[in-house]
């Protein structure tokens, strides 16, 4: 039977990659799943897609899916500056971008924060496990207090929570989800990529070998446990027509720039992914009551992102401007001289 | 007075920081320069924005030496804190412009003094209280005029220069340099000084004045850089706002507002070469500029570059280290640090211009060459070429088309049938073909890591593959040694040969020239770039006695080109360094060479 083709008439095996080198069961590879199906659906083109991590687990696995794409496994926590760089070279580059843990909220929380500022276009995955995986066990930053190590060390120190740093910082598009939920993370994954600016998508991931025991607070029956969604979360992208029709006040939907829709279906409490000021309020909310947010938290669809505030050429890119438009005319190069005279 | 020395003499302004000298420094370099004398002007400034002692010095000599003199013969002391010792400063017979209030009562008698009221000129004369402040230094401008006697229409004319784009300054600096020139004409005219300046021709006839930052920015500019991404530091910052505002000109589409360009502040130095990196990566002519301490913070992403084959360009503008140091005095400190930044083996192109003209040449082909070689190009100037103004002749406007290295195309992707490897030395030269992200072939895509990677560029722990992409790298960087600028000879014939490099060339010109009428004939290799060329070594083995000169502690380069030598040559090298933060003078070369080589004085 031939292989059903998406829009670019390419099949889903074209966005597979080099086999997996985790853990068996690592929540990693459902994210890598997740992001394959994702961008098989919206029809990505492999060749714009560009794949950015820094170093970890989590920044091993863009080998995992897209082959065709170019990738680029930099340095520890400094992900965030290469793909400001790269995505200036070439504007319409699709940039991705997948992290840990440490390497953003430890090593690297500096530059994910002014990455934030900037709002560079670019989607910004957090596999997040809150334990250092490739060097054995060790607590990161975002652990929570009480957590408890595989070898029974209890972690006393406040975590940093990667949406709380980001909503304040009026990050433009901020979710969390979870590495399981694929049904939530697939159309998430989708409205980032068709976001303009920096999306950030934080995804709890359990790390089976160092952090999914009794007493860790990233370990999937404690995930399970405690997930709250906030609403439900469907994806219509630019090329297909909205089909579903909602109850009146039962679901927001957000027209993204592209024409794409993100549909928000009410589960409890309205919400609105628009105020900010809410969206902090109900994170801090849900972390004193000891439960996991997900869902969309903030989107904001009208901020400029980093490359159209630096008004660089939108249709084409700057690495492939030549003399005639980079130098100085003959003309004006000796009028320039001329006035050091 | 007969023994009066025309168009030869230090000048010295010590004022305070922050209280305007500086214009009025400019005011006297340009209006000097417009007579056709030669000008060397030295910024000797502190780490602060208001309050501590500044100095600036202007050299004028016939021959147009633009080294450093330490002592000044005309000083004008206008800082009472550093006033005792200023004074201690000036040469035998030399004349002192000050503030009248100062007191001369332990004064030197070899001296000619003026005294002058500035404070009580500056607050009868200038009438702005708001331009006070600043117009008071004015005032000496026209005091130094009429003592050295530069015409009234030169000091205008350095007056219009210096406030080139604000013409409504004009009257009201000329009117303070008229008080100050009167001062002098109702008091001083029947006390001269031994000092003259006078108009003559052909000495620098299509000279102009550029500081090192401004030429590299423009090199830069005119080598195609897209991206930049810097951090401010004393004294790299003057590059990359000067690439700001030249690009605001020339790199703006006045309709659209598009601009051709991204500089970027980025929050430290490691972001600032990390974009530069991505946008190397992606194909973009990017670049960086820092000093010292920037450079200590991009060890790491300058092994990445290297390993993962990224053309970056690297500017350091190098300060006295190590840590903090002296943020605003000079130094040639980096350079084997520099070389060899990151850690494992690493070793990297560097550039190392010799004055502005290079500072704009290398500045452009140094992202031809980080394209070619696909590795980082650091580009090492420093304080006193960076931030001077020093003489040079016009830059010339590039003959070549930029060299973009080994870039396949989806074209050529479709004739190699998708077959090649990022890493396959396919030209036997070590240097592999890329692609770049974007590029419309389902084959262009490789994965680029700082990790271990086989030809193909795929992770890889294997034993062989790692030594074998080491011995490439060795290769690449063996074969740029002929492709980098080669060193500048000059040789009279001599057995004594002197080896120097960057700012150093202006104090050796000026060395060799005074050793020459001791009686000592020296041959001169000036290096360019590291890694060594070949002609290095065959200039060492010509010579009987090399000296390597440098301003350093450690004679970095001394141990650069002794590592190169068979064992036998070894023996020929000395050292000789000079290391306190000013830029190094002709004498700290002349008085060790006399002595080791016995000339008599």
């Amino acid at each position: 039977m031939a292989a059903t083709l998406n829009r670019i008439g390419l099949p889903r095996d074209a966005y597979k990659g080099a086999a997996s080198t985790m853990c068996a069961g690592c929540g990693h590879n459902s994210i890598t799943n997740h992001l394959i199906k994702a961008l098989y659906e919206l029809g990505v083109e492999p060749q714009r897609l560009a794949k950015m991590s820094g170093i970890g687990c989590s920044s091993k696995t863009p080998a995992y899916f897209v082959e065709q794409a170019h990738g680029f496994n930099g340095v520890h926590g400094r992900m965030p500056a290469l793909t400001t760089g790269a995505q200036l070279a070439d504007r319409r580059l699709i940039m991705l971008g997948v992290s840990g843990d440490g390497d953003t909220v430890s090593i690297g929380l500096g530059q994910f924060m002014h990455m934030i500022r900037r709002n560079v276009d670019c989607t910004y995955i957090i596999e997040d496990n809150g334990t250092y995986g490739l060097t054995k066990g060790q607590f990161s930053a975002t652990a929570d207090v009480g957590s408890v190590q595989k070898k029974g060390a209890v972690n006393t120190f406040q975590p940093i929570d990667p949406c709380a740093v980001a909503l304040t910082l009026g990050c433009s598009f901020v979710a969390r989800s979870f590495s399981g939920d694929g049904k939530q993370l697939v159309p998430l994954i989708k409205a980032a990529i068709a976001h303009r600016g920096m999306a950030l998508l934080d995804v709890i991931s359990p790390c089976v070998t160092f952090n999914d025991h009794d007493g860790s607070t990233k370990s999937y029956s404690w995930v399970k446990e405690h997930d709250e969604e906030i609403h439900d979360v469907s994806f219509i992208p630019f090329f297909e027509e909205i089909a579903v029709d909602y109850e009146p006040g039962t679901a927001v939907s957000v027209e993204m720039h592209d024409g794409s829709h993100l549909v928000l279906k009410k589960l409890g409490e309205d919400y609105d992914p628009t105020d900010r000021m809410q969206a902090l309020h109900l994170v801090e909310e849900s972390r004193t009551k000891g439960q996991l947010l997900t869902g969309l938290l903030y989107i904001d669809e009208s901020a400029l992102d980093f490359a159209a505030t630096e008004k660089i050429p939108a249709e084409r890119a700057l690495r492939d401007l030549g003399e005639e438009e980079l130098r100085l005319s003959p003309a004006d190069f000796d009028t320039f001289m001329d006035e050091f005279a | 007075m007969s023994n009066v020395k025309v168009n030869e003499l230090t000048f010295q302004a010590a004022t305070v920081n922050g209280s305007g000298s500086q214009s009025a420094n400019m005011v006297l370099t340009r209006a000097i320069f417009s007579m056709g004398i030669p000008v060397a002007p030295k910024n000797v400034f502190p780490s602060n924005i208001e309050g501590l002692p500044t100095w600036y010095q202007l050299r004028i000599t016939p021959e147009g030496y633009m080294a450093r003199k330490g002592d000044p013969d005309v000083l004008v002391a206008l800082n009472p804190a550093t006033w005792a010792n200023d004074l201690k400063s000036v040469r035998l017979g030399g004349a002192v412009i000050h503030e009248e209030a100062y007191s001369t009562a332990d004064a030197r008698d070899d001296l000619t003094y003026y005294p002058v009221p500035f404070a009580k000129l500056a607050k009868t004369k200038i009438a702005s209280d708001t331009l006070r402040k600043q117009l008071t230094n004015m005032l000496y401008v026209g005091v130094v005029g009429g003592l050295l006697g530069i015409p009234r229409d030169r000091l205008e004319h350095g007056v219009q220069r210096v406030f080139q784009t604000k013409p409504k300054a004009w009257p009201v600096n000329v009117d303070a340099v008229n008080v100050g020139y009167d001062y002098w004409q109702e008091n001083f005219q029947d006390r001269p000084c031994g000092f003259r300046l006078e108009p003559i021709s052909g000495k620098v006839d299509d000279l102009v004045l550029v500081e090192g930052n401004q030429a590299a920015a423009l090199g830069a500019l005119m080598g195609g850089v897209t991206v930049a991404a810097w951090y401010p530091i004393t004294p790299s910052s003057s590059l990359c706002e000067n690439l700001i505002a030249y690009a605001d000109r020339f790199r703006v589409d006045p309709k659209t507002g598009e601009k051709l360009i991204s500089v970027v502040q980025a929050e430290d130095e490691l972001a600032a070469l990390g974009m530069a990196i991505g946008a190397g990566w992606a194909g973009a002519r990017a670049m960086t500029s820092t000093s010292g301490p920037g450079i200590s913070l991009m060890a790491e992403f300058s092994g990445l570059a290297y390993y993962a084959e990224i053309p970056v360009v690297i500017f350091d503008i190098q300060r006295v280290g190590p840590s903090t140091g002296l943020p605003t005095r000079t130094m040639q400190g980096d350079i084997s640090f520099a070389y060899s930044l990151s850690h494992g083996d690493t070793r990297h192109l560097v550039l190392m211009p010799g004055n502005v003209e290079e500072c704009y040449e290398f500045g452009r082909i140094a992202f031809d060459l980080a394209d070619r070689f696909q590795t980082p190009v650091f580009v090492l100037s420093d304080l006193d070429l960076g931030m001077n103004l020093w003489m040079t002749p016009k830059f010339q406007y590039p003959d070549s088309k930029f060299d973009r290295g080994k870039v396949l195309s989806a074209e050529r992707l479709e004739e190699l049938k998708g077959d090649w490897g990022r890493y396959r030395d396919i030209d036997g030269d070590g240097i592999t073909y890329r692609t770049l992200p974007g590029t419309e072939h389902a084959q262009a895509g490789y994965f680029t890591r700082g990790s271990g990677h086989d030809e193909n560029a795929r992770y890889t722990e294997s034993a062989e593959a790692y030594a074998r992409n080491m011995d490439r790298l060795a290769r690449k960087l063996e074969g740029a040694r002929a492709a980098l600028p080669q060193p500048l000879l000059e040789e009279p014939g001599s057995e004594v040969g002197l080896i120097a490099f960057g700012s150093t060339d202006a104090a050796i010109v000026e060395a060799r020239a005074v050793l020459q009428e001791s009686g000592l004939r020296t041959d001169y290799l000036r290096l360019r770039a590291l890694p060594l060329s070949k002609a290095v070594g065959e200039f060492v083995a010509r010579h009987e006695r090399v000296y390597v000169v440098e301003q350093n502690r450690d004679g970095q380069v001394y141990d650069l080109v002794r590592l190169e030598l068979p064992p036998d040559q070894v023996g020929k090298l000395r050292s000789i360094r000079y290391y306190d933060g000013q830029p190094i003078p002709a004498e700290a070369i002349t008085r060790p060479l006399m002595e080791l080589e016995a000339v008599p004085a």
